[in-house]
């Protein structure tokens, strides 16, 4: 089945670029298709002008990539730290692993404190920042994320994208899916609007933001966006 | 839960340590059972690798143990010295192990285990029925020892030293990338797939490091019991090794020391109860399955839990 046609667009680096569209829309499947855990039939994925069509997750992380799926993706019944070593697992070398779970350990001092606790003893918020500190462990240049703020309360979800608005300040670029569109466009540089498989809008997401024609895409979103102007 | 903490390798050191002054004290019964614990330790953690950290389902482990000391008796016939049959076996038994594990990447769990199970019947067959090579039921015998290990203490020893070594390897392996993959593997493939790991490899590779575990296990034995026939490389002896695994504790660094020691000391202890001693020894699994379904090792670990304490393997990950 062909689920994405006519999908196409530009991530700027050291940005925030934020995916938007209606359920079934396709956003997910890209995500997967970037990051080679769905095969392409046709059209290409390009990091840094090369060409990466087709690699191996593994070779991705080894390219500077990294994918957060939509959901709970922590192993609960694991320590936090061995957590965040499973991000190491392509780095190969066991010293430079216990090197980058410290470095993300200093960089997340909640989760150091909760070091060799039981993963599920964390609250959502923290095993959200949890799946992002494992996510670093492979110094990405481009995180891939998808729906960070799923059945997170509104203040974990503003902690959430503080993060990864401090993550890009490192210079970090984000790739995100959200659903609650107006929030995530809000902090985000860019955004894109997908539906049916095909990319209809690309701009700044002040300017996608701002879209009438983004309101009608989305059932009911001009009530929440009038709501909150 | 690694369970691979710096106190669990201690412990284990310790145990191989204290085994290797034993032979002071024990009669030549004693010293053969010792090194029989080593060598089914051996294979246990083979097994406990397959199964307890990397999640693969495994009854295939006997047969892994059988064509180790069916290499090792054959090649030593021919007065191949045991250096190089024990390489031959190792390889061998990972060449074949890596095979088994194909089955792995299609089926999982019972399903997993009714194919392992084939397999280790399979091997049983072979070895009884191609007598050209296996020598049939009639087995081989006069299997030598290297010479400078002739003696059973010395061989002991031997023994020992190679549990050494592969408990440090294991040690080593589990604490590195690979033993992490290996956990995510077992804990969720599918996420494990998102962190990167190459999920089919890992399956490959945890069937074939046990397989070698086990064909190494096998190269010691033949040389141990210096007779085998195919009975003991039989099924029941996955099913062995399987509850040497399970009782010790799966995924813990120390269960399969444990596990093996149960599986050597009990049927010795129960042996004043002559004919019925097979009743009493599963009554006596079932009763320990009961009281800590997670291994000896869960149970030590949820007493200290209760106690307040961090448990002991979770000191330092």
């Amino acid at each position: 089945m062909t689920i994405l046609n006519g999908c196409s667009f530009d991530v700027a680096r050291a940005a925030i670029t934020t995916v938007i569209g209606p359920n079934g829309a396709g956003k997910s499947t890209t995500f997967k298709a970037i990051f080679g855990l769905l095969p392409l039939r046709a059209g290409c994925v390009m990091l840094d002008g090369q060409d990466v069509t087709g690699l191996t997750p593994l070779q991705l992380i080894a390219r500077g990539l990294c994918y957060i799926p939509q959901g709970r993706n922590i192993f609960p019944e694991l320590s936090v730290r061995e957590n965040i070593e499973l991000g190491g697992v392509a780095l190969g070398r066991a010293a430079a692993m216990r090197a980058r779970v410290d470095e993300a350990l200093d960089r997340f001092p909640v989760l150091r404190q909760k070091a060799h606790a039981q993963a599920s003893t964390l609250s959502g918020g923290q095993q959200k920042l949890l799946e992002i500190s494992r996510g670093l462990i492979g110094r990405p240049r481009l995180m891939l994320i998808d729906e960070p703020s799923i059945g997170l309360s509104p203040l974990l979800v503003q902690e959430v994208f503080a993060t990864l608005q401090d993550l890009r300040e490192d210079g970090m670029s984000v790739l995100m899916v959200e659903q609650n569109a107006r929030s995530a466009l809000e902090m985000s540089d860019r955004a894109i609007v997908l539906e049916g498989g095909r990319t209809r809008l690309v701009g700044t997401a002040r300017d996608i933001l701002a879209d009438p024609r983004v309101a009608r895409l989305f059932l009911g979103a001009e009530i929440e966006l009038d709501d909150t102007r | 839960m690694a369970h691979s903490s710096g106190r669990s390798l201690a412990a284990s050191l310790l145990l191989i340590a204290l085994a290797s002054v034993l032979p002071m004290v024990l009669q030549p019964y004693g010293i053969y059972l010792l090194s029989l614990w080593a060598v089914y330790t051996i294979a246990a953690i083979g097994l406990n690798l397959t199964l307890g950290f990397a999640g693969q389902m495994s009854l295939a482990h006997a047969a892994f143990v059988g064509i180790g000391a069916y290499c090792t008796a054959l090649l030593g016939a021919h007065g191949v010295p045991f250096p190089a049959t024990l390489l031959a076996a190792t390889l061998l038994a990972y060449g074949v192990g890596w095979c088994v594990g194909y089955p792995a990447l299609r089926v999982q769990g019972h399903y997993l285990a009714f194919v392992t199970l084939a397999f280790t019947t399979l091997v049983f067959l072979v070895l009884r029925n191609e007598a050209w090579l296996t020598g049939g039921i009639a087995g081989i015998s006069n299997i030598a020892r290297p010479r400078l290990f002739a003696t059973p203490t010395a061989y002991l020893r031997l023994c020992l030293a190679a549990l050494l070594a592969v408990s440090l390897a294991v040690w080593w392996l589990l604490r590195s990338p690979w033993g992490r993959a290996f956990i995510a593997l077992r804990e969720n493939p599918i996420r494990a797939m998102s962190l990167g790991v190459d999920v089919r490899r890992y399956t490959l590779l945890a069937f074939a490091i046990g397989a070698a575990l086990g064909g190494i296990a096998g190269a010691f034995y033949a040389p141990l019991v210096q007779y085998i026939e195919p009975s003991p490389f039989a099924l029941g002896f996955s099913i062995n090794l399987l509850m040497m695994v399970v009782i010790g504790g799966a995924g813990y660094f120390l269960g399969p020391f444990l596990g093996a020691l149960i599986a050597v000391l009990l049927p010795e202890w129960l042996r004043f109860l002559h004919d019925v001693y097979l009743a009493f020894y599963a009554l006596a699994v079932i009763l320990l399955l009961l009281v800590c379904p997670t291994g000896l090792l869960g149970l030590s670990e949820r007493l200290l839990a209760q106690r307040g304490g961090r448990p002991a393997e979770r000191a330092d990950a």
